[in-house]
């Protein structure tokens, strides 16, 4: 299966160019970018692992490009996200999100499915990688 | 604008209050010099006098039938702070080409209406007046709520921000689908249709505006189904999704469980319909403020008074409201689909749900400027008749805080449903990537798309089927503050 978050998901994987032409888009938006990874993305993990701090100075898409390829050499088999963050006053979130590396296979979720009263059901996900091994070892070819 | 015959406000107290009938301008509904408070309530009225009708005397009746007023003289008047509760008409112009129609401007004190009440708000400023026999037609185009009333309400319980944290969703529009046929289905026919769309790509689908409870899928069957669509298509993308289930129903006791019912299945999302009136969207929104629940409403029926300008409420007035009696998803038109909709009049709706603060812009309709003291901004849904083939369109005029639902457009799908919702899907992505690089999506649109559609067959099957369809008839409900032609 390919995992569907992120903005460009549907598209074929995005070139280091095509990367760097979006860091662009978010730094001429004033955004500050900042890189993420994880060997656990289900959906409700909010908090990925932060590769240093949100490059809030940084004007040059270079920048983060020379960071995610340190991040990519560091953290191979997992996934990661650039994000864009707007500290601007009503919005102080995450404006902008994209993976930009994905483990070599992704086995997905288990979809677990607990008979409750009735007919109700209570739904959980479970990562099939993430059961398997622990964090650092769950996407080893 | 003045006329010299118009009667003056009477200030001596004995003749002010004589018993008999004066004129509503003489009786102190009309008062040109008044210089609105910041604390003040604003409202425009687009109003046609009756033949003979003075129109600054029409906008004085406006006034009072709205505040204080009625017939006749009372001296009961005298017992209160009269000049200080009645609304006062301060403007006056006639409409750009619309002949024997006029703008009037009138204030109200912020004492004349209860905090935190849409349902006080409404019965003071639409309550009487668009039945005076004086007015032909009468017509309540925009208001502005003074930054101290608009702070006595809660308004969305989520908001943009915060459904975008909780969904993981950021960057672009959210994509949803209506099920269709919108009546009829069983409810495992339904979830199959709610399961191939989520499958396929989208984000959200939908219960239309009359799905409740019928003889063919009773609520909870809906419930079941739906949630059981969302958890499936959820585990195979490892992407949050969410079906509006619409708990629209005969009484609040009813509609309090049936969202319980969606919670307990652990549903991100209720729905509702406008017609359940504004006490009980009041009070669903607080119920999805203690569960954690985004409020999608569908305005239901509000074509039935926002479309024709010369009378009713504008749609404008009608989001405002919306915002502050508490919707976090609220249908606002898609200026190019098959539902009414001048461009600029429907970007002044999504200015409205979107802005901190919105700001003039007569253009679109908007004649003041609105602080939203910091109340949470409503996502705006652009939904019906609209196409893939048009997202270039779409991202342009709305930008990314939009949810894009294509029923249609979707689930009728050459190739599928699933086919369908990628064939969205992937436009969507297309575009923004294209938009963010700096192209020029407004005129390039159509070439990013057939790109797309060279290695995505469902969005090449899309184009083949929608790519010229369009639905071009002349709004209705356009802005004649400045007299520019329809662009529509």
């Amino acid at each position: 299966m390919r995992i569907t978050q992120g903005c460009f998901s549907f598209l074929p994987d995005l070139t280091d160019t095509q990367i760097a032409a979006q860091v662009n888009y978010c730094l001429e938006q004033g955004w500050a970018v900042s890189l993420e990874f994880t060997d656990d993305p289900h959906p409700r993990n909010t908090y990925w692992n932060m590769w240093g701090l949100p490059m809030f100075d940084l004007r040059d898409p270079a920048g983060v490009m020379g960071e995610l390829k340190a991040c990519r050499e560091a953290n191979p088999e997992t996934y990661i996200r650039i994000n864009a963050f707007d500290s601007t006053k009503g919005w102080e979130t995450v404006r902008m999100s994209f993976i930009v590396q994905r483990p070599t296979a992704e086995p997905g979720f288990r979809l677990v499915r607990q008979e409750n009263r009735g007919r109700s059901l209570h739904y959980t996900m479970e990562s099939y990688a993430v059961g398997r091994n622990p964090e650092g070892a769950r996407y080893a070819p | 604008m003045g006329a010299a015959d118009t009667p003056q406000q009477i200030l001596d107290p004995k003749k002010r209050y004589q018993a008999g009938v004066l004129k509503y301008a003489q009786m102190g509904y009309w008062d040109a010099d008044y210089e609105p408070k910041d604390t003040d309530v604003l409202a425009v009225f687009r109003i046609t006098p009756q033949e003979g009708v003075d129109p600054i005397e029409a906008a004085a009746a406006v006034a009072g039938e709205s505040s204080t007023a009625t017939w006749t003289v009372v001296w009961t008047d005298r017992l209160t702070a009269c000049d200080k509760y009645r609304a006062k008409a301060y403007r006056i112009d006639p409409v750009p080409g619309q002949e024997g129609q006029y703008f009037c401007w009138v204030a109200y004190d912020l004492d004349l209406f209860e905090e935190g009440s849409i349902a006080n708000l409404t019965a003071s400023i639409i309550g009487n007046v668009f039945s005076f026999k004086p007015l032909k037609a009468a017509r309540l185009e925009d208001m502005r709520l003074p930054v101290a009333y608009v702070k006595t309400f809660r308004g969305p319980p989520t908001g943009i921000v915060v459904e975008r944290e909780r969904l993981e969703k950021y960057g672009r529009p959210l994509l949803g689908a209506t099920m269709k046929p919108k009546l009829g289905l069983s409810g495992k026919n339904y979830g199959r249709v709610v399961y191939e769309a989520l499958r396929g790509g989208l984000d959200f689908t939908k219960d239309d505006e009359n799905i409740n409870s019928q003889p063919f899928m009773h609520w909870r069957d809906r419930f079941l189904y739906c949630m059981e669509g969302v958890n499936q298509a959820a585990a195979q993308t490892g992407e949050s999704k969410g079906h509006y289930l619409n708990i629209t129903a005969g009484t609040m006791e009813e509609m309090y469980k049936r969202a319980e019912f969606a919670r307990d299945l652990g549903s991100c999302i209720v729905m509702i319909d406008l017609v359940i009136g504004w006490t009980a969207i009041q009070s669903i929104s607080n119920w999805c403020r203690d569960n954690d629940m985004i409020l999608h409403m569908h305005r239901a029926g509000h074509g039935t008074y926002t479309r024709q300008k010369n009378h009713g409420v504008s749609f404008r007035v009608i989001a405002k409201w919306l915002r502050l009696a508490g919707v976090d998803h609220l249908h606002a038109g898609t200026a190019v689909g098959k539902l009414e909709g001048d461009p600029m009049t429907v970007q002044g709706f999504y200015n409205v749900c979107r802005d901190m603060v919105t700001k003039q812009d007569l253009t679109r309709g908007l004649f003041f400027e609105q602080d939203w003291a910091s109340i949470k901004r409503v996502m705006p849904v652009a939904s019906g008749g609209i196409h893939a083939g048009q997202m270039h369109q779409l991202l342009e005029l709305f930008g990314d805080e939009v949810v894009l639902q294509f029923g249609g457009g979707t689930i009728g799908h050459p190739m599928g449903i699933q086919a369908g919702a990628t064939a969205n899907r992937v436009a969507l992505e297309a575009m923004v990537l294209a938009r963010n690089e700096g192209r020029d999506i407004a005129n390039e649109g159509p070439q990013i798309l057939a790109d797309a559609a060279k290695w995505c067959q469902p969005l090449r099957a899309a184009l083949d089927t929608w790519g010229d369809i369009t639905f071009n008839y002349t709004s209705t409900d356009t802005s004649d503050f400045v007299p520019t032609a329809s662009v529509a």
